[in-house]
């Protein structure tokens, strides 16, 4: 005898699912119009913004073409723009905070998960998750207030006399630019990641942990091992929404970067992302400026498009590397 | 308004000085206690980013006596468009051919040192922050947030604070290149004691209002701000008008209909 598949009972179910019209839970059937009403409205909203962004820009776009994606001039008098200084800025900006902000993540989210003491997991999740509920704004306060003198006076010398021969801590540092930008990015996406690393940690059978255990493993062996393997494709897609999050941040960053349209190897120069400078320039901008502006915004969009996909490539295809989505 | 702007508005509009402001060079320097004196060549190089520290030649002779650290400057710009922007810029053009040719006047420029913050807030917590930092933010904010600020040598060749008094008597020393429309820009103005980076601020009118009621009771409103209303500014850090250039307002003022009748009475 065959045994039942999924397909079977699938079919099995279906003519109870979808009776005669008449038939059918007034209540279901309000539910799956309201939901499909909404679920319409957000693809609605989106294909709008897109059109509205896209019509806006198109001024700048028929005056620069794609020449405005590789020029790095922003001069508001001349009238003559180009995206380049703040997709770099953007791009830096998020992928320095990536550097920073995952290790320290990954290792919360391990600590909490697998290593810490129950009674201390709460308060420190807690506290974690605390961080990603502060104000973008008051992460930009702090950031001039407390962090900027600080990197100024202490971590910008170090990192003079140690490293200063890279080409990446050349120049003047006086707590504003990219680094101070990075690291405020990282801060607010630590958060983020942490927690959903600690939850896709905890998601993973505890079987795989025991078994590991049961053979002889030392506890690191079996995080290594037994535990990261399994949910491979989870700490991917926590890393890329902290990424989202990064290329998107505006307020805070906007407050530490230096909002200077320039490209530096240096991480001590002043710099501008995408978003800070539509943040700083959207409410005095009009005709060809205002239409640039809104051009990169597209572009930011369609660099968060792009993220994106590539996540769900990544996230995709590491769920189905072998070793990869065993049982996650 | 440009031209182009008044052109394209379909009716009217007359332009009508009220107050007068003033954008101040601000400055974090610990070690320095009397006021720092700049050229416009000093101001124009620290922001063309060619002088690049506090001890250079050009800040040193204007500060005879005053022992200037070798530190670097922290330039701060305005990132946002504004017209604190506009008139600095302005300035700058006025007396720099440099600035002029390489980066211009607007409410928003290319700033080719320095870093940038939003709002006179921004610049001023940059300031403050920074040890070394030069930025430039509007007089009322400067004075109201306690920030040390610069005396600027002017078209006369006095080295002139920023105050209220001084920014007034700029616009006075602008009155006889004034255009009719009282459209001008007042940097660099000419005069005993004037302030070089003052500016007015302007409300705009139409000349007729259709609406007989809201057209006189704008037209007494603004002459209640030209008369009584002067009084006003100065415990906020703005300047009052000359009272030559109100009486010419006055007369501008007159010219104001509601329905296309005299908004105010004959004088």
């Amino acid at each position: 005898m065959k045994r039942p598949s999924a397909h079977d009972t699938e079919v099995a179910i279906r003519p109870a699912r979808r009776p005669l019209f008449g038939d059918v839970n007034l209540g279901d059937r309000l539910a799956q119009s309201g939901g499909a009403l909404i679920a319409g409205i957000v693809v609605v909203i989106l294909a709008a913004l897109v059109l509205q962004m896209i019509q806006a820009s198109t001024p700048a776009f028929s005056k620069f073409g794609l020449g405005f994606l590789f020029s790095s001039k922003w001069d508001p008098v001349k009238d003559d723009y180009g995206a380049l200084p703040f997709l770099y800025g953007t791009v830096v900006s998020s992928i320095g905070a990536l550097i920073i902000a995952v290790p320290v993540a990954f290792g919360v989210a391990i600590f909490l998960s697998e290593l810490a003491p129950s009674w201390l997991r709460g308060p420190v999740g807690f506290t974690i998750e605390l961080l990603a509920a502060i104000p973008s704004v008051v992460y930009g306060l702090w950031g001039i207030f407390v962090l900027k003198p600080f990197m100024a006076e202490y971590v910008g010398p170090v990192l003079k006399s140690t490293l200063g021969w890279l080409p990446l801590f050349q120049g003047p540092y006086d707590g504003l630019g990219m680094l101070t930008g990075a690291l405020i990015l990282s801060i607010m996406i630590l958060p983020t990641i942490a927690s959903i690393s600690r939850d896709v940690l905890r998601a993973a059978p505890p079987t795989l942990r025991e078994g590991a255990l049961a053979l002889g493993a030392t506890r690191w062996e079996a995080i290594r091992y037994a535990v990261l393997p399994n949910v491979r494709s989870g700490l991917v897609g926590a890393v890329l929404l902290g990424l989202g999050r990064a290329l998107g941040e505006t307020m805070a960053i906007t407050m530490v970067i230096g909002n200077k349209v320039d490209i530096s190897a240096s991480l001590f120069e002043k710099s501008s992302t995408m978003a800070s400078q539509i943040a700083n320039q959207y409410s005095e901008a009009s005709d060809m400026q205002l239409a640039a502006l809104t051009e990169i915004a597209l572009v930011l969009f369609a660099v968060t498009l792009l993220f994106n996909v590539g996540a769900r490539i990544l996230v995709w295809r590491t769920g189905r590397m072998p070793g990869g989505g065993r049982s996650a | 308004m440009s031209d182009e702007e008044l052109g394209k508005a379909g009716a009217p509009i007359l332009h009508i000085p009220t107050t007068l402001g003033a954008v101040v060079i601000a400055y974090n320097l610990p070690s320095v206690k009397e006021p720092l004196k700049l050229t416009p060549d000093a101001i124009a190089g620290i922001y063309l980013g060619d002088i690049k520290t506090w001890n250079d030649a050009k800040i040193a002779e204007s500060n005879p006596g005053v022992t200037l650290p070798a530190d670097p400057i922290s330039v701060a710009f305005r990132a946002d468009g504004s017209g604190t922007t506009g008139v600095f810029t302005n300035y700058l053009s006025a007396i720099s051919p440099t600035w002029k040719e390489k980066v211009g006047a607007g409410k928003s420029v290319a700033f080719p040192a320095g870093s940038g913050a939003k709002g006179n807030e921004g610049v001023s917590g940059v300031i403050k922050t920074t040890p070394g930092a030069l930025g430039y933010v509007e007089l009322a904010y400067a004075k109201q947030n306690g920030i040390a600020f610069a005396q600027v040598k002017n078209a006369n060749g006095d080295f002139v604070t920023p105050s209220t008094e001084s920014v007034t008597a700029a616009a006075a020393g602008s009155l006889a290149s004034m255009p009719a429309d009282y459209r001008t820009s007042i940097v660099n103005a000419p005069g005993a004691g004037a302030y070089p980076i003052s500016s007015f601020t302007y409300l705009l009118l139409y000349q007729n209002v259709d609406d007989a009621a809201k057209g006189k009771a704008i037209a007494q409103y603004v002459w209640w701000a030209l008369h009584d209303g002067q009084k006003l500014c100065a415990p906020l850090d703005y300047a009052p008008l000359p009272a030559e250039l109100v009486t010419k307002l006055e007369a501008t003022l007159r010219t104001l209909t509601a329905a296309g009748q005299p908004a105010l009475p004959k004088a």
